[in-house]
């Protein structure tokens, strides 16, 4: 479209498609999946490089921590369940079960995380530090806190980017789109702990 | 934004599916790194088209999303031949 039709009014009503037909904010969304997913990706490559180098890499994790993680699954992987009954909820145009639906996933998040910091605690009464521990390979410690502490963070972040969203939804800044999207991040960070049960936590089970 | 939310009853079979998954992980496949990732790779893909819904997405999106970053995940592998010379050559080689 020339400049001239644009000044002529020519172009009123003209826009461009929506790549994938899918909102730009939902299409953004999916790119920091994406990204994200690469950096777990790496930091879990990471984990184990460093794993496999060691001649005497730590294996701590009791059935008492094993348990846990299975527990924290079970919590994580329920909020994904309640956050998609919230998005259905709003989709629907209910809007007081939305709020309820998307309450419950923040609270299951944060439960989690409490979960979480238990479990590092009592790494910690054990004596593991970023840099040593009672059992073996030195770099144990910073491995763990590092990829348990980027996911920890995701979780808290979600859970105020939820809080903040159904808020906004609430008062009628945002709608169920924006619930929808910041709910892909939600199932994004369940996804990533699928991974980081198996490789931070089976790997190292206490034989 | 269209909906394609599906519908409940397949959003519980996917969930008791998932952790019905990390149940076989935790009580029959411990300390087996690819038996444990073959799973979680299954829990992944379901809540990649369930959950997230991309398997409703138009193929095109799918296409824009999954095969880049596969890519990148696949070329991390090259990282193992280098901690197996770290296992055998330690400090370093000289």
């Amino acid at each position: 479209m020339s400049e001239a039709d644009l000044s002529m009014g020519h172009g009123a009503g003209v826009m461009e498609t929506r790549p994938f037909s899918i909102p730009s904010k939902k299409l953004v969304m999916w790119l920091f999946i994406i990204s994200d997913a690469c950096t777990f990706g790496a930091m879990l490559f990471a984990y184990g490089y460093v794993k496999n180098a060691a001649a005497d890499w730590p294996h701590p994790f009791e059935s008492a921590s094993i348990m846990n993680a299975l527990f924290m699954t079970f919590v994580l992987v329920t909020s994904s369940l309640t956050i998609l009954m919230g998005v259905r909820q709003a989709k629907a145009g209910n809007k007081s079960k939305a709020i309820q639906w998307t309450f419950i996933t923040i609270v299951l998040g944060l439960a989690f995380a409490a979960l979480h910091l238990k479990e590092w605690m009592g790494l910690i009464h054990g004596g593991v530090r970023l840099f040593q521990n009672p059992w073996g390979s030195p770099i144990f410690g910073a491995s763990f806190f590092a990829i348990t502490g980027l996911h920890l963070a995701h979780v808290v972040s979600g859970a105020v980017a939820l809080l903040v969203v159904i808020l906004g939804y609430k008062w009628g800044r945002y709608n169920s789109d924006d619930l929808e999207i910041w709910g892909l991040y939600w199932h994004f960070v369940d996804l990533v702990w699928m991974f980081v049960v198996p490789m931070v936590y089976l790997m190292n089970a206490k034989a | 934004m269209v909906s394609n939310q599906g519908n409940f009853k397949s959003d519980l079979v996917v969930y008791v599916a998932i952790l019905a998954l990390a149940c076989v992980q935790v009580f029959f496949l411990k300390g087996h790194l690819f038996a444990l990732l073959s799973v979680a790779i299954v829990q992944a893909i379901l809540a990649v088209m369930f959950f997230m819904h991309l398997g409703s997405e138009k193929p095109t999106l799918r296409l824009a999303l999954i095969p880049g970053t596969l890519f990148v995940l696949v070329m991390l592998n090259m990282i193992w031949a280098d901690s197996y010379r770290l296992m055998s050559m330690k400090p370093f080689a000289k």
